[in-house]
């Protein structure tokens, strides 16, 4: 629950710049609650539950005795604990850098530079990957990556690698799993912020223009900061999908034949803790160690972002 | 001062040339971004018109025959006598189900958020966006203890209700309405004698199709591909989504030996059409919510 406190101490910021002054109405009051009450008991069961739960759990032991933070040290001082969050701070810097600025570069050009119809082309061209998000994005990179087959085998090669059990080396990881989080992900985000840039009305960027800015300077003083709401949202959002990375080291790893570090990430070690040594409450100490994480760079995001700014009182 | 006049032409040249640069550098990123998106896919289409064996030797680019596709499809029918069939259906049905229950929980909480003022408005709002940046992942293993609790293990409910919660999809909604949904235009129909079931079904719900469309296909895609929670929680094979389908489709192919990824070449003309197979939904729904989301983006801008 100190989730919650964080939470409520990152909004007061903006609490204190009402822009519009309402009379609140009883009856829309009423409505409210009518509205939120299917998503509330969902948030209930499949949320708050299921968090309070992990807290329950890496603070007991198996038997369900109170153990302080004994969970949390064991975890720690566990061997492969530094290694597996190293691995992800490092992918999560080099993912979240290239994702925000070229899906923003790449939104702004589709949407400016170019005529709607081949921009709608290009967008969908781009989407495409994201329907393989998961399992299939993962075999289809097993392929790209083996310079057997792979039609990008003149690049592998050249890239100083000769076989598939090169490519794959530890030290490679990082890179490969952010061209399949690109390869999947960009694209979605790609249609989102044209989108949001396409509700920026077409008077505010032909002011501009009256005013002598060229594209690049709209782009950079007017369309960016107006979708900038939506660019911290896709942040967020990046951050907290790159922490829970399970999937794509998992199936490489068991591509490697057991080459490969089974806990490379952090849930790989949890997903170790419990299911080969019926750890549920160490992992359940590692799940909490990721969304503490996940709380600290949404907090940071929030309150640099102005990401609460539409929320008048 | 004096040389300006001098220096004119040369700005004017150098301009110029800055902006023909600019040109060069959008083409170049929007070149290099095309054949990063597009070969894999274009490799992927041509895989299972080749043998494996010719999947070695021919150029990746190449065409082989449609011969080899009808091979390749026969093979993948005939694994556990057509199991792929009903991995596709328990998709549709968890993908499906859930998708319906998001959208009716997640568009009336997002009006509400955005437009409505209640107590406790405030911290629903925080628990959403915290919840929602929560790695999902790191709940996957209470939520399969809470669902032992009651029961539910095995059952298809087990993976559409947990799925069904999906406060991103509260948090598009949110910010959609907040942004785009002026509450002047609510007060004046409130001041009218609208009620508010009518506020929300008559003035909200027809502006809200470009963000009911982000969100069905946000939620369509996200539980389609879902693989973690659907393998921990259901335990037996003709349960499966196509996703846990794939991995043991992968991990049950007995020539299968992922060795330096020299063995998924034995399998890969068949491996390559079951991932075909098990994208093609999520393409449909891409293509019909694509055109929604744009055209109701653009229609939504030009009236307001």
């Amino acid at each position: 629950m100190t989730a919650l406190n964080g939470g409520g101490r990152l909004t007061a910021p903006a609490a204190p710049s009402p822009a519009r002054r309402r009379t609140p109405r009883r009856r829309a009051g009423l409505a409210g609650y009518l509205f939120v009450a299917g998503y509330a008991i969902l948030l209930l069961a499949f949320g708050i539950f299921p968090t309070v739960y992990a807290i329950y759990l890496a603070l007991t032991n198996d038997r369900g005795q109170f153990t302080g933070l004994n969970q949390f040290v064991k975890v720690v001082q566990d061997y492969r604990f530094g290694p597996a969050f190293t691995n992800i701070l490092i992918y999560l810097v080099m993912w979240l850098v290239i994702l925000v600025v070229l899906t923003v570069v790449v939104a702004v050009i589709l949407r400016s530079r170019m005529k709607p119809g081949l921009s709608s082309i290009f967008r969908f061209l781009f989407y495409i990957p994201g329907a393989l998000a998961g399992v299939a994005s993962v075999l289809v990179w097993l392929f790209m990556l083996d310079p057997g087959v792979s039609p990008a085998s003149g690049l592998v090669n050249a890239l100083g690698f000769g076989t598939f059990s090169q490519v794959i080396a530890p030290q490679n990881l990082p890179v490969i799993f952010v061209l399949i989080a690109f390869w999947t992900g960009a694209g979605g985000w790609i249609v989102v912020m044209y989108g949001a840039l396409n509700n920026i009305p077409d008077e505010i960027l032909e002011a501009a223009r009256m005013d002598g800015a060229g594209p690049w300077k709209s782009a950079w003083f007017i369309q960016i900061p107006m979708i900038s709401k939506w660019i911290a949202y896709m942040t967020i959002l990046a951050f907290a999908a790159g922490t829970q990375l399970f999937v794509e080291p998992q199936l490489l790893q068991s591509a490697s034949l057991g080459r490969l570090n089974p806990t490379w990430s952090p849930n790989q070690l949890a997903y170790v803790l419990a299911f080969q040594f019926g750890d549920f409450n160490g992992a359940a100490a590692v799940s909490i160690f990721l969304l503490v994480i996940g709380l600290v760079g949404a907090g940071i995001l929030v309150t640099r972002s102005g990401l609460f700014k539409a929320d008048t009182e | 001062m004096t040389t300006s006049s001098t220096r004119l032409p040369s700005t004017a040249r150098r301009g110029q040339a800055s902006r023909f640069a600019r040109i060069l550098v959008v083409v170049l990123i929007m070149a290099l971004l095309l054949i990063f998106f597009v070969l894999p896919v274009i490799w992927l289409v041509l895989a299972p018109t080749k043998t494996a064996g010719e999947l070695l030797s021919q150029s990746p680019l190449s065409f082989g025959a449609f011969s080899n596709v009808g091979m390749a499809w026969s093979h993948l029918v005939s694994f556990q006598n057509g199991i792929l069939f009903v991995w596709l259906k328990n998709s549709a049905i968890y993908s499906g189900g859930s998708l319906v229950l998001t959208l009716a929980t997640s568009i009336p909480a997002g009006y509400a958020l955005a437009l409505t003022r209640f107590r406790g408005r405030k911290i629903l709002l925080t628990i959403t966006l915290l919840v929602m940046i929560m790695p999902s992942a790191s709940l996957v293993l209470p939520l399969f203890l809470e669902l032992n609790l009651f029961g539910l293990i095995g059952t298809a409910w087990s993976i559409i209700l947990p799925f069904s919660f999906f406060p991103f999809g509260v948090y598009l909604v949110y910010i959609y309405f907040a942004t785009s949904l002026p509450s002047e235009m609510l007060e004046a129909a409130r001041i009218d004698g609208a009620s508010e079931w009518q506020l929300f079904a008559r003035i909200a719900l027809p502006l809200a199709k470009p963000v009911i469309a982000l969100v069905a296909f946000f939620s369509f895609v996200g539980n389609w591909n879902n693989f973690f929670l659907p393998y921990l929680v259901l335990p037996s094979s003709d349960q499966f989504p196509i996703q846990v389908g794939l991995n043991q489709l992968l991990s049950s192919t007995p020539s299968f030996n992922p060795v330096a990824g020299a063995g998924l070449n034995i399998q890969s003309p068949e491996l390559a059409l079951s991932i075909i197979i098990a994208i093609l939904p999520v393409l449909v729904v891409f293509l019909f919510s694509q055109r929604a989301l744009v055209s109701g983006m653009l229609a939504g801008s030009t009236k307001g």
